[in-house]
């Protein structure tokens, strides 16, 4: 066992990041911050993907991590996405943590084969024998004006697998507690960063090992007349518009829904109790999205205090659109105003 | 200047009548041939058990090993208790070896997950794949985290002949080439992918040259001779185990049987052939060798047959009253702590159940 030896020496080292003081950072900052820590904790995280180590990520959450941590626990794979998903479902096996990157969403679907036949299903189809505890980043979303297929948010596609959890950070606080706890999971996390709000806020956040609890939703603004859910980068524009409703004498409940996978219903059935309103907001295309699932559960279990229809703002059922017309598939806050203000106008 | 593929030529201890062509290395003894003989012959016995058991009703869809029990004898005899195994689903030897109850093999042919919850030297294998070649990259991060805990065990996967056409195989290879891996790929080349016959699954002359391009080692034996499939996995994992990288062997076999109990294999390939391929079957070859070795006999073979006999039929009676799962074994198994929503699932499932009266 030579090399855990050498895992050890390695986490010997001061790895240059206090506990004790808060850090102002971005959330790619903060996802750096975590994948640090958790190869810091234990030495059976591993994290591998295309460009991750000598060039630390396209993104440059890996960056610092070889340097840190070693070439044998950080590794740069061939450019094989379904090797990637492949590959991790056997070191999870063998009881390592695998953190895969997966360079962007729209290059994931390689990887679906071994996400939905196979990581989903280790620990059930082995009665508990072997276990999955691996984890699939990939930076998702559109606003960057990126090329075709650097764009797209399926992650309904996810959603729909049992047996996974399907995780999406919308601050720095968030990407670092629920990266830590996605990696801490004894069970597969499909974890996607929406790439748009990479770089636009810092939040100031302890690198103190603490990890956000998973399958929860998070309640970012109390509010009384309308419940206003989403994940990932809209929940920016859902929160500006909450304040431009508040303006307008609307008091708006935001929730950031984070696990989209299981879903914590109870949280968003209690706000809709409370408000008797409400609009779901997602990025992605409309049909057979997580807003409608989300829909379908609220009509099933809180349909007696709906004082409106549950509204759904979406992306059009088509393919992102390149470039130029970006701003096209896009939702505003400005939209999220309006449907909010014609709900609570309607008798 | 001239451009040419060298043409591989398939290792061979036992040829088809029985004769050594090549001397038995120092590991080929006679206790290992006996060992082999005797696991050959109760897989066959087990094999056509288990048919039987699907044509009555008594077991969900089988693919039949028929024809190919030296390979899985050989992986199963020359790989270690320290290795992990990762089979494809005609593996029914190398499970057996490694210590997988005939019963249990049945409970999962016959339809219940309990069937892959292996104990003892199996307990890091992988259960049977079935989306082909996906298996090959599982057996790639088992290699990784092997290499990478600097652990002397080695991962051994197998496929058959289709499976190599596939994206997962490729990767696989690639990797195992690149990052030195200790891992094995053993193909079971039964010349059959269901319907289609090996000669247009791919324009490579031999499977075993795809290695060349992944920079790895590959090369064919003859996987109806046990003591070539066992050499070579003796070979390939030594040099797994001292740091040496990957090894892809080919052994050249024949698909006796259907595809599984599903298929009906006269309708693409003729009797003739299949003929052909019984005169070089494994374990008559073997018979034929122990005989001239003069170290078997009549007597010997039948109370063998007798004893597989009475072992697959003690595993059959056993599999038999298998209870069923209970309901809740549906929702245990997704994650470690089962969430809200399948509690509340499990629970309406099994007052469902329940009021059926259980069943």
């Amino acid at each position: 066992m030579g090399a855990q030896e050498d895992i050890k020496t390695l986490n010997t080292d001061d790895n240059n990041v206090s506990t004790k003081t808060p850090h102002a950072v971005t959330m790619i900052e903060a996802i750096n911050l975590a994948l640090h820590r958790a190869m810091y904790c234990d030495p059976n995280v591993v994290v591998l993907g295309e460009d991750v180590a000598t060039n630390g990520g396209v993104f440059r959450a890996t960056v610092g991590l070889k340097e840190q941590f070693g070439h044998k626990r950080v590794m740069d794979t061939p450019l094989a996405e379904t090797l990637i998903a492949g590959i991790s479902v056997g070191m999870a096996a063998q009881k390592l943590r695998p953190v895969a990157e997966i360079q962007f969403m729209g290059f994931i679907y390689a990887t679906m084969e071994h996400i939905v036949s196979h990581a989903a299903r280790l620990r059930n189809r082995t009665r508990g024998r072997l276990t999955c505890p691996m984890v699939l980043r990939a930076p998702y979303g559109g606003g960057i004006h990126a090329p075709e297929h650097h764009s797209e948010s399926t992650e309904a596609l996810f959603a729909h697998i049992p047996g996974i959890r399907v995780v999406i950070p919308s601050s720095p606080t968030r990407a670092y507690g629920l990266l830590l706890s996605a990696i801490e999971d004894p069970d597969p996390v499909i974890f996607l960063e929406p790439k748009r709000i990479y770089r636009m806020v810092k939040q100031e956040i302890y690198d103190d090992g603490v990890g956000l609890p998973l399958d929860t939703c998070y309640t970012l603004r109390q509010g009384e007349d309308i419940t206003l859910i989403s994940w990932g980068a809209m929940i920016h524009e859902t929160l500006q518009a909450a304040t431009q409703l508040k303006k307008q004498g609307i008091s708006a409940e935001v929730i950031d829904v984070a696990t989209i996978s299981p879903l914590d219903i109870d949280t968003l059935i209690a706000s809709v109790q409370k408000t008797g309103r409400c609009i779901i907001i997602q990025e992605a295309a409309r049909h057979c999205g997580v807003a409608a699932e989300i829909s379908a559960s609220l009509q099933e279990q809180a349909f007696a205090s709906l004082l409106s229809p549950i509204t759904r703002i979406t992306g059009s059922d088509t393919p992102m659109p390149y470039l130029r017309r970006e701003n096209l598939y896009m939702i505003s806050s400005q939209d999220i105003v309006d449907a909010a203000i014609k709900i609570m106008e309607a008798p | 200047m001239q451009y040419t593929t060298t043409p591989y030529q398939q290792k061979q201890f036992i040829n088809e009548d029985g004769l050594c062509v090549t001397p038995l290395t120092s590991h080929l003894d006679n206790a290992m041939l006996l060992e082999s003989y005797r696991a050959m012959v109760m897989i066959r016995t087990f094999d056509q058990r288990v048919v039987a058991l699907q044509r009555t009703g008594q077991m969900g869809t089988y693919a039949s090993c028929l024809g190919q029990e030296a390979i899985g004898t050989g992986i199963g005899l020359a790989l270690g208790a320290e290795d992990v195994f990762l089979p494809y689903y005609r593996d029914q030897a190398t499970q057996y070896l490694r210590g997988v109850p005939l019963e249990q093999q049945m409970q999962y042919w016959g339809g219940s997950e309990w069937g892959n919850h292996f104990t003892g030297v199996a307990a890091q294998d992988f259960p049977n794949c079935v989306p082909i070649a996906t298996q090959v990259t599982h057996a790639a991060g088992v290699a990784c985290a092997i290499k990478i805990r600097g652990e002397k065990r080695c991962a051994l996967v197998t496929c058959g002949d289709g499976a190599t056409s596939r994206g997962d195989f490729y990767e696989a290879m690639n990797l195992a080439g690149v990052w030195q891996l200790p891992m094995i790929m053993v193909v079971n080349n039964n010349q059959w992918a269901i319907s289609v016959p090996r000669q247009i699954q791919t324009g490579a002359t031999t499977i075993a040259q795809k290695a060349v391009a992944a920079g790895i080692e590959g090369f064919q034996v003859d996987g109806n001779d046990v003591c070539a499939v066992y050499d070579a996995v003796h070979y390939a994992a030594k040099k797994a185990h001292s740091g040496k990288g990957s090894t892809l062997i080919e052994a050249v076999s024949y698909r006796l049987g259907d595809h599984t109990t599903a298929d009906d294999a006269t309708r693409y390939r003729s009797h003739e052939e299949v003929n052909e391929a019984w005169k070089r079957e494994p374990i008559k070859r073997l018979q034929t060798c122990l005989h001239q070795k003069g170290i078997w006999s009549e007597n010997q073979e039948q109370a063998l047959l007798s004893e597989c006999k009475q072992e697959v039929e003690k595993s059959v009676q056993a599999y038999l009253k298998h209870e069923e799962q209970p309901v809740s074994d549906l929702f245990d198994y997704l994650f470690e702590e089962t969430p809200p929503h399948l509690v509340t699932q499990k629970e309406h499932a099994q007052q469902k159940w329940s009021t059926l009266g259980g069943k």
